[in-house]
């Protein structure tokens, strides 16, 4: 007979646990270490110098994301689930278009669309007759260029939630505004609004994680931020630790959001007054009342999507002659295997990390699995910082005790491998993967479990050939959300790929940045295709409550 | 086969299952019978390997599987198990689900030993059938037959019956003490149902409050409980007052009855005693009781009487004795050895009365 013992806390579970997740947490956790490290000279000066623009150039992103967020995805979200206008149901699902759009992609084309030689200022010039410095025209290479692309590309988060909260919302909350005097305008800011407000919050917020992480707008737009300065710092003035304590300082403006994301998330609860979808009937819009409805709904849309995705295509089949060649299919091939081989690791670690806590809902491993899906929130490039630190210090210790004990040199063994990327994407993307499971675990009952074991099954065991079978649609889910963001992903991936190894995200970036947007159109084009797969996932489960609400 | 030695359970600190002792012959159908929330899951869910026990001990074919600190886990026990909801495997057919416990074994005898179960529990036709397409006593069978595959040394039923029609519920329940009986499956049952349990079990565990009351033949839980609950949830029955006589004969309000006294009692002592529905008649004279309600269920009557005192009782009669709500009858015993507790000074009797009520 085979002894457990169970009554020891520390079981297999619970350690392997506790290990995976403190592996896991090691990027987030070196970071965070920087803050107790000395001031060096590197740290003094930037602090002297550019330090101020940094925080003040990244707040006033946060601030106008945040009321670009608001304005578009607000609007948009209560003209869909509460009003009726023509193409109101082809709104309710392309309005999530612009999230497959990649914030540095939406910048570059935007750059070449408006550039003093982009077409729309050649057309200006032709049709009036101007020449250099006869008109003014907005630069969009700049803080408010910043702003509108990543507002463009973010308000569906805002969108998504706040349309979730505003059908929720009871009937009768609505009917009793009306019945005591209040129009629809004012019954929408006194009563749908605030009953909304925790939702809105938390869509704002994620929006502004997705602010603080981006690298390649700001970078390419010239606006000095922290991700920009971090990047400057490593590679610029070649100071590690200054980087680290950077992204440390990073750190602390995404834990402040992801406090208020969870906070509002707590309230969004309470707020909840309904227990169904609305079954009211929408206002029907019609005349100028619909025709502005329908602006307001087409031009997010319009702008962030539709145009740009137009000018990619046309850049691309211009380009595309030349650039899609072998290297281009190597190129593919490199991005699709190293998203593939990321995708399946997470959804691994996701799977261990949730059957873990199904099997020992114990408070040691629930803390371990939020510690290891702490990362969502964490900007890539601080990752890439968090991960190339450890890294370098076990390779010097390595080289320096195998040069010591036999006089070789082991030379770079983790540091600039895949082994690195893959690992800075499983702790970026594990918390996508691990929500996914969670819900799948959940919806399988207990006795399941049980069954399979009295058959004769070990734990393991019965995670193969009963969960997994059960939960193919969810992982499926899975592995494709951290594909597409593993694909979009672009600081982390420049950081620490191996020498000479390139993605489509990376490859996008280096044409950019050699100003020759239109060869970039192909990479960035299949990029944003990809990208549309899990806005069509989303779209589906969209229809699907829809189907709920108009019954 | 099945041996429980003083076993206590425990969630966190507060235990669920006190010190129970009991045995289970090989080829014997054991049953534990109680209220929901008197732990009788739990117990069996310890002897599954799923819950630890906190003391005690839980022997299988001798060999200890269960002891505080150490649990051999459930797939290494060699014990079936029948889930309340059946848990079914959905993504296999049935006979994937029957063959589940049989991996390892070689194909042609997989195959085989599947196909005898499909043809014990009388489904070998619907073997390619998904376990939603089944009707619910189609998937309790079919649960059977899954855990019965492996050949396991013990059975666990929990609840079997309790998802399906009360009309299906006899006839399966009878089915499956067959099967078990022929295969010379030893098994224990939980169940809240006396009839289940009476239908199925060889042996009956009362459970209330995590403890075990009486552990015993079907027949002496219903003419010979031992404690006051047992003769309160299994059958039906009212305790009447009565005062021990001085020939040590019992007198109560419907006469004096014979039965074994408690321990310590004297002439004059005062007691309680069961009083069946079939251990009234309905006689010339006797004492006579107003009838308060009837029940007329074909072959018999069941009377709600009342006594002059205002004590209730239940009489049992042939249903050529038709009487209406509100006549008078008389009443004799007709008490072979009656079922005599001591007078209830605690209140016992009504505690136990309003934990019923709560279930």
């Amino acid at each position: 007979m085979t002894w457990v013992s169970n009554r020891l806390p520390p079981d297999g579970w619970t350690v392997g646990t506790t290990l995976l997740a403190l592996i896991l947490a090691l990027p987030v956790l070196t970071v965070v270490g920087y803050v107790m490290q000395p001031a060096g000279e590197v740290w003094r000066h930037l602090a002297d110098t550019v330090l101020t623009d940094y925080v003040a150039n990244s707040l006033l992103l946060m601030l106008g994301v945040a009321a670009g967020t608001l304005l578009l995805g607000v609007s948009s979200a209560w003209l869909t689930s509460a009003c009726d206008f023509p193409g109101r149901r082809l709104f309710e699902w392309a309005l999530l278009l612009p999230m497959a759009m990649p914030a540095y992609i939406i910048a570059y084309t935007y750059t070449g669309l408006l550039d003093f030689a982009g077409p729309l200022q050649t057309l200006l010039r032709s049709s009036f007759g101007w020449g250099y410095g006869d008109y003014w025209f907005p630069e969009i290479r700049s803080l408010g260029g910043a702003i509108a692309m990543l507002s463009l590309v973010l308000y569906p988060y805002v969108y998504l939630l706040a349309r979730a909260a505003f059908l929720e919302q009871s009937v009768a909350a609505q009917e009793v505004s009306r019945s005591l005097g209040a129009g629809a305008w004012r019954s929408f800011f006194s009563v749908a609004l605030p009953l909304a407000r925790p939702a809105v919050v938390t869509g704002v917020s994620l929006a502004l994680m997705e602010s603080l992480a981006d690298f390649g707008t700001v970078q390419y737009f010239g606006v000095d931020t922290f991700t920009t300065g971090i990047f400057r710092t490593w590679f610029g003035l070649g100071d590690s630790a200054a980087a680290a304590q950077l992204a440390a300082l990073l750190l602390g403006f995404v834990f402040l959001l992801v406090w208020l994301e969870r906070h509002s998330r707590r309230q969004a609860r309470y707020f909840r007054s309904g227990s169904g979808y609305r079954t009211q009937a929408r206002h029907r819009l019609s005349g100028w009342r619909a025709a502005v409805a329908l602006a307001a709904c087409a031009l997010p849309l319009a702008l962030g999507f539709v145009v740009p995705a137009t000018q990619l295509g046309a850049w691309a089949l211009r380009t595309a002659g030349r650039m899609v060649d072998a290297d281009f299919a190597a190129l593919v091939f490199n991005t699709v295997g190293l998203a593939v081989a990321a995708a399946l690791l997470t959804l691994l670690l996701a799977l261990v990390l949730g059957y873990a806590l199904r099997l020992r809902p114990t408070p040691p491993v629930l803390a371990a699995v939020r510690t290891a899906s702490m990362g969502y929130a964490v900007p890539g490039i601080v990752i890439a910082v968090g991960v190339m630190l450890p890294f370098a210090w076990l390779d010097n210790s390595v080289d320096a005790w195998a040069r010591e004990q036999f006089g070789v040199s082991t030379g770079l063994l983790l540091s600039g491998t895949l082994f690195a990327l893959l690992f800075a994407y499983a702790v970026r993307f594990l918390a996508v993967a691990l929500q996914a499971v969670e819900g799948g675990l959940g919806r399988i009952k207990p006795s399941m479990d049980d069954a399979a074991r009295s058959l004769g099954l070990r734990p393991g065991q019965v995670l193969r050939r009963v969960h997994a079978p059960l939960m193919r649609g969810t992982l499926l889910t899975a592995l494709l959300l951290v594909f597409v963001d593993v694909l979009k992903e672009l600081p982390a991936t420049l950081i620490l790929r191996p020498f000479n190894f390139n993605t489509l995200a990376v490859r996008t970036y280096e044409l950019a940045g050699d100003e020759r947007l239109a060869d970039a159109a192909p990479a960035a084009l299949a990029i944003v295709l990809a990208g549309i797969l899990p806005v069509i996932l989303l779209s589906r489960s969209i229809s699907r409550s829809r189907s709920a609400a108009d019954a | 086969m099945l041996e429980l030695d003083n076993v206590v359970v425990a969630y966190r600190e507060k235990p669920v299952v006190c010190a129970v002792s009991l045995t289970v012959e090989a080829g014997e159908i054991g049953c534990l019978l109680g209220p929901s929330g008197c732990g009788k899951t739990t117990l069996l869910r310890a002897v599954a390997g799923f819950e630890p026990v906190r003391s005690g001990a839980i022997r299988l074919a001798g060999a200890a599987v269960s002891r505080p600190g150490q649990t051999v886990p459930p797939e290494r026990r060699g014990v079936g198990m029948v889930f309340q909801d059946y848990a079914l495997f959905p993504h296999l057919t049935v006979e994937a689900n029957v063959r589940f416990g049989l991996r390892g074994r070689p194909r042609e005898e997989a195959r085989a030993r599947a196909e005898r179960l499909l043809g014990l529990v009388g489904l070998a036709e619907r073997r390619d059938a998904y376990p939603h397409q089944l009707s619910g006593g189609q998937q309790q069978r079919i649960a059977l037959a899954r855990a019965l595959a492996p050949g396991p040394q013990l059975l666990l039923l929990d609840e079997p019956f309790s998802g399906l029609d009360v009309e299906l519920r006899e006839s399966l329940a009878r089915d499956v003490r067959r099967i078990l009986k022929e295969e010379g499956i030893t098994a224990l049952l939980v169940t809240h149902d006396q009839l289940e349990a009476f239908a199925v079990a060889d042996r009956i565990g009362v459970m209330a409050d995590g403890c075990l009351l009486q552990w015993d033949s079907a027949y002496n839980l219903y003419h010979r409980p031992t404690a006051r609950f047992v003769a309160d949830f299994v059958g039906q029955g009212v305790l009447l007052p009565g005062t021990v006589t001085g020939d040590g004969r019992i007198s109560t309000e419907i006469g004096t009855v014979g039965g074994d006294l408690p321990e310590h009692c004297r002439p004059g002592c005062r007691v309680e005693v069961l009083i069946r529905p079939d251990d009234l008649v309905d006689a010339e004279q006797g004492v006579p009781a107003e009838v308060t309600d009837r029940a007329f269920r074909g072959a018999d009557f069941l009377y709600t009487l009342r006594l002059p005192s205002g004590a209730q009782v239940l009489c049992l009669t042939h249903s050529h004795h038709r009487y209406a709500v509100g006549d008078t009858v008389h009443l004799r015993p007709e008490v072979k050895h009656a079922v005599v507790f001591p007078a209830d000074v605690q209140g016992e009797t009504r505690r136990k009365d309003a934990e019923m009520q709560r279930v």
